[in-house]
């Protein structure tokens, strides 16, 4: 039992920091129809931002630096992705072969260049001191960060819900995503609204940067190959455009993964492919996706 | 002084030349009727004004050119769009229609519940579960809530039960006296009783333009709208 109750929390854990990568992608791709291969750009640009701020910046290592980290690696991300949205996909909006060349392209090259500045070794992001201590609960002890990734989603989601729900930007966002023509026929800029989608989606990865460089213990240029492919997975089974159904399917995959590679090790990506597989081929739209969208 | 003016506008769509050299006026404080048998090119002429597709040419709005702009600043400019087909956001409620379409500090939403009482009812209703009537209030009412200088409206009566055409016409008369309007409409009846100035198109261009008066024994035109014994 106890080994159940620390399995489940490591992969809720788990699941939180994949639906941290995946909100963004599930807002760009699911919202705008933006095939974004450099989204896992926006995720490394934000860990370094984060890795920056934490070592240049603050002087001490406690929850608030940590916290100034999140939010740093947050806007960072958002930024990066505001520009690559500004000055690469805002001309190839419908556009799905180029959009997947040209964000492919700018991963490549970001990547490259962190490569050149930093070099491939990982770095030690700072982390407040109680990242290593463990809670109690029942006989198992389970690491606290865990509960940090799952209440930072938890935010997150309620967020982004929030925003795209009772905004004015997200009434903007959801008109757009139906009728883009109509939305500017009605006097509105809509290419602002799809910024903001960009932004919110980068904030969401370069936040998950951050977190995911302190799960990993370390900040590298490469850092976010396995988790991009995870992200694509999970918005893939949740359903385009549902932050619900991304929250559910993170939580699923990060689960199903912890227990399958506990009992059979090695084993956890291959059930989550089968996963995937069986989502496609009973439930093409996703969980909790649309039909038709 | 003229609301509209389009001059030598052409649009070409996948290689057709939809719009050839088109020219006309829409005179302000009037209700102008851009008639034509289907695909002549009236909702082109409409779309091509809102910038909605490209287009060559110039069109002016009180004298102020508008060609080329995006379409969110001719709107902002004073243009309230109905288009064909309603194109409502259907997944958003009735208010959240409305409340997207506002630009104006303070919106006449008396104007629009008053003319369509059923919006104040059906305001937490989603869009799309609305009947096609009840759609094109919703589409006429997204353009009396800013005041603008002038209203295109294509085809609002096209679809509609009878009954629906009577409630649509008797909210374009109330609209027709409080700005200037652009309509394109088939229903001739609805026509006849609103427009006081005409255009007539036919394979993309401009065949009359004035008094409907004087279209009464126009054979030529007559026959390009399709119609026999003129429009009484």
């Amino acid at each position: 039992m106890d080994t159940f109750v620390l399995i489940a929390i490591t992969g809720i854990g788990l699941g939180a920091l994949f639906f941290l990568v995946a909100s963004g992608l599930s807002l760009i791709y699911g919202l705008m129809g933006v095939l974004n291969f450099a989204h896992g750009t926006f995720l490394t640009v934000g860990a370094f931002a984060g890795l920056w701020i934490s070592t240049q910046v603050f002087t001490i290592s406690n929850t608030w630096t940590f916290v100034g980290a999140m939010l740093f690696g947050g806007l960072a991300g958002g930024v990066f992705a505001l520009l690559v949205e500004r000055l690469v996909i805002t001309r190839l909006y419908e556009r799905h072969i180029e959009q997947a060349l040209v964000t492919v392209g700018v991963a490549l090259v970001v990547g490259a260049m962190l490569s050149g500045w930093f070099g491939n070794d990982p770095r030690l992001l700072p982390t407040p001191h109680w990242f290593i201590n463990t809670v109690t609960i029942g006989k198992a002890f389970v690491p606290v960060d865990r509960f940090l990734y799952i209440g930072a989603s938890l935010v997150l989601l309620i967020v982004l819900t929030s925003i795209l729900r009772f905004t004015r930007i997200g009434l903007i966002i959801r008109a757009g995503v139906e009728n883009r023509s109509m939305v500017g026929a009605l006097g509105i800029n809509v290419r602002l609204a799809f910024s903001a989608v960009f932004f919110l989606g980068g904030f969401a990865a370069g936040l998950g940067g951050v977190l995911v460089a302190a799960y990993q213990s370390g900040v590298t240029p490469l850092m976010s190959g396995s988790w991009l492919i995870y992200g694509f997975v999970v918005v893939v089974v949740g359903g385009m455009g549902s932050l619900g159904g991304s929250a559910l399917a993170a939580l699923l995959i990060g689960v199903v993964n912890q227990f399958t590679n506990y009992y059979f090790p090695g084993v956890g990506d291959f059930v989550i492919v089968f996963l995937l597989a069986a989502v496609l081929l009973t439930r093409p739209q996703g969980l909790l996706g649309k039909v038709g969208r | 002084m003229n609301a509209i003016t389009l001059n030598n506008v052409d649009v070409y769509l996948s290689g057709s030349h939809v719009l050839q050299n088109v020219s006309f006026e829409v005179p302000s404080n009037k209700v102008t009727a851009l008639l034509g048998r289907n695909g002549v090119g009236k909702t082109t002429t409409l779309r091509a004004i809102m910038g909605l597709i490209p287009s060559t040419g110039t069109i002016s709005l009180f004298d102020k050119p508008i060609h080329g702009m995006p379409t969110y600043k001719i709107a902002h400019s004073g243009i309230g769009y109905v288009p064909e087909d309603r194109e409502i956001f259907s997944t958003l409620s009735v208010a959240e229609n409305l409340s997207l379409a506002v630009r104006d500090e303070n919106p006449n939403y008396d104007l629009v519940y008053k003319l369509f009482p059923e919006l104040l009812q059906r305001a937490s209703q989603r869009a799309g579960t609305l009947s096609g009537g009840q759609q094109q209030m919703v589409a006429i009412a997204r353009s009396l809530l800013n005041k603008n200088q002038i209203i295109l409206i294509d085809e609002p009566t096209k679809g509609l039960a009878p009954k629906l055409v009577g409630e649509v016409a008797e909210a374009l008369t109330h609209v027709a006296n409080e700005t200037t309007m652009l309509l394109v409409e088939q229903n001739l009846a609805l026509v006849r009783s609103v427009a006081e100035h005409i255009i007539v198109m036919s394979q993309g261009s401009v065949v009359f333009q004035g008094d409907p008066s004087n279209l009464q024994n126009d054979e030529f035109v007559h026959s390009m709208l399709g119609v026999s014994g003129g429009l009484h």
